[in-house]
């Protein structure tokens, strides 16, 4: 049941485009505003129709403008997540739910949609009214909704337009933490449209990054991440690796110490149980190298690591790629100081952390991404 | 007081909103949400009764009405007897005098609803009319309610347009307001009070009774 999608438009909002979504997989759409990543989600939806363009989901045709197939929006199996909530205010969290479940039958709905609920955490609020919600409920009702108008049909999508950008910056890292637990449960194609570096990367298993309608990278999120290209569009000081660590104890001065594949690290207060899996972004340009391993230094955070590669742009800086045991992550350097520590492929090198460098937010929760997905 | 005056203009004003409801409804509709050519014109047309003197009104339906022009004509072929001075005539004179309270009000109920919602319906798997009904209705009913009301508190208190297009014949055309003027011409002011007094209390209810109901409908919404 994948997801392809090509399409082309000229005008306002130009767009030249052609990716697919495996079953399973969360696709993050990234680009400037303005970029045309909203409009490529609506076009997807049916909201929005391109000059020219084929949208295929598991072989069902919901899109043809060569052959004149445009399904309307109702007619596509899409859930979609809207920026502002749009839940129906006239009805509670668990009818907004219902709503969308007509293809199921009716003895079912109320119990389907009752899980679902559960499912995003909003046990006990099923018979709120949306204005009696706060911001991160009603988007947790949104996506029970869109998840509902998915449930049992395949052909199926899940479009997420930039869902967490309405809510406070808490919510947020609750909501991606929820999204990383759900991603088990979800067995259709997922897009997500963002413009926030940090959600993509912390979610997405891949990338597509576009700018002015046009495809500027596409790829794995780690690939994305370190392809100069998709750096010139989104700009330098969001480059970034993901680096697996463990929590290994929540010291007594606020500290939490991860255990990394080559050494441990001291981060600002990490929740988390002792044991728990997470992933810690590291943004590329946070990150010192060091031939030697400092003394004397206030950083605690200093792991040994491995160059795989080192990259020039067009600035004055190169991105060294660093193996850290399976992991791989950037570090952002002038090509000064590149050539006074000679670095080359191979090197062992030291990398040194600043702890307050890396936000609470920054933090997710290790997915099961690479079990097999079950059925919503 | 002149009841059979009364019932005919409660009749004349209930088909006159069993009529518009659909009408108020699906051009409310459209108007608030599809954007065409000649728009402004439509709107402005939809409008006019409410500046035009019910005079002027009155006559130009009095001569569209008549046995001379198409729409008289048709109707003489089909029923056997004119339409001008019947209680058919009223009820059509009434429908087209009372299309600006019919479709304002409901226009501005369905443009209230945020475009996001009725995306959002749609991506929930509702056809236009599921969304009709389940969506937009409901949100757009306080509007629909209004101009209900306010139809069936004008076509009460209508006088120009009924006297021109229907005269003054008891049980077919005299009205309640019409049936008030015939009593002050026959200095009859007893008479013309007490069914004044009715008509304003009857007035107040009807409008007491749509805020109410649209207060109810506020509450079930926040």
């Amino acid at each position: 049941m994948t997801l392809s999608v090509k399409m082309r438009a000229a005008g306002a909002i130009p767009l030249d485009v052609a990716f697919s979504v495996a079953p399973g997989e969360l696709l993050a759409l990234v680009g400037p505003s303005g970029s045309g990543k909203t409009t490529l989600l609506r076009s997807i939806a049916g909201l929005w129709q391109p000059d020219q363009g084929q949208i295929t989901a598991n072989g069902a045709v919901w899109l043809d403008t060569g052959a004149g197939v445009n399904l309307a929006p109702y007619q596509r199996r899409v859930g979609m997540v809207f920026q502002s909530y749009a839940l129906f205010p006239h009805m509670t969290a668990v009818q907004n739910v219902t709503v969308a479940m007509d293809h199921l039958p009716r003895s079912q709905r109320a119990a389907e949609a009752r899980r679902l609920l559960d499912l995003v955490n909003l046990t006990g609020l099923a018979d709120r009214k949306p204005a009696q919600l706060s911001g991160g409920q009603q988007q947790r009702v949104a996506l029970a909704r869109a998840l509902a108008r998915t449930l049992g049909v395949k052909p199926a999508a899940l479009l997420l337009d930039e869902p967490f950008s309405a809510v406070d910056r808490a919510t947020r890292e609750r909501l991606h933490a929820e999204i990383i637990g759900l991603r088990q449960h979800l067995s259709m194609p997922v897009i997500l449209v963002t413009h926030d570096m940090n959600e993509a990367q912390t979610l997405a298993d891949r990338m597509l990054v576009i700018d002015h309608g046009h495809t500027v990278a596409s790829g794995a999120t780690a690939d994305v991440m370190s392809d100069p290209q998709a750096l010139r569009t989104m700009g330098i000081r969001e480059v970034a690796a993901m680096l697996t660590a463990r929590i290994a104890a929540h010291e007594d001065d606020g500290m939490t110490r991860l255990d990394t594949a080559t050494g441990p690290i001291w981060l600002p207060r990490v929740d988390g149980a002792i044991g728990a899996v997470t992933r810690v972004r590291i943004l590329a340009h946070e990150v010192m190298l060091s031939r030697a391993r400092p003394q004397g230094l206030s950083a605690q955070n200093i792991l040994p690591a491995t160059v795989l590669a080192i990259r020039r742009g067009d600035g004055p800086g190169v991105m060294v790629h660093l193996a850290v045991g399976d992991d791989q992550i950037l570090a952002r350097i002038t090509r000064r100081a590149a050539q006074m520590l000679a670095l080359a492929p191979d090197d062992c090198v030291h990398v040194i952390l600043k702890a307050m460098s890396v936000a609470r937010n920054q933090i997710t929760a290790e997915t099961s991404k690479h079990t097999p997905p079950g059925p919503v | 007081m002149d009841w059979t005056a009364l019932f005919l203009s409660l009749r004349l004003a209930g088909w006159t909103v069993v009529i518009l409801l659909p009408v108020s409804v699906f051009m409310g509709r459209f108007l608030a949400f599809h954007p065409f050519r000649g728009k402004g014109l439509v709107e402005a047309l939809v409008m006019l009764p409410l500046v035009l003197p019910p005079t002027v009104f009155g006559f130009y339906l009095l001569t569209s009405f008549g046995r001379n022009s198409a729409i008289g004509a048709f109707w003489q072929d089909l029923f056997g007897h004119q339409l001008v001075f019947t209680f058919e005539g009223l009820v059509l004179a009434s429908v087209i005098f009372n299309l600006p309270f019919a479709i304002q009000p409901a226009q501005r109920g369905f443009e209230a609803i945020p475009r996001g919602l009725r995306e959002a319906a749609a991506c929930s798997g509702l056809s236009p009319f599921g969304s009709l009904w389940r969506v937009e209705l409901p949100l757009a009913w306080p509007g629909v309610m209004t101009a209900m009301v306010l139809t069936f508190a004008h076509t009460l208190g209508e006088f120009g347009i009924v006297l021109m297009v229907g005269g003054s014949i008891p049980g077919e055309t005299r009205t309640i307001a019409i049936a008030i003027y015939d009593r002050v011409q026959a200095f009859d002011q007893a008479s013309a009070g007490i069914m004044s007094a009715s008509l304003v209390a009857i007035s107040l209810f009807t409008i007491a009774l749509t805020y109410w109901l649209s207060a109810r409908v506020g509450r079930r919404l926040s």
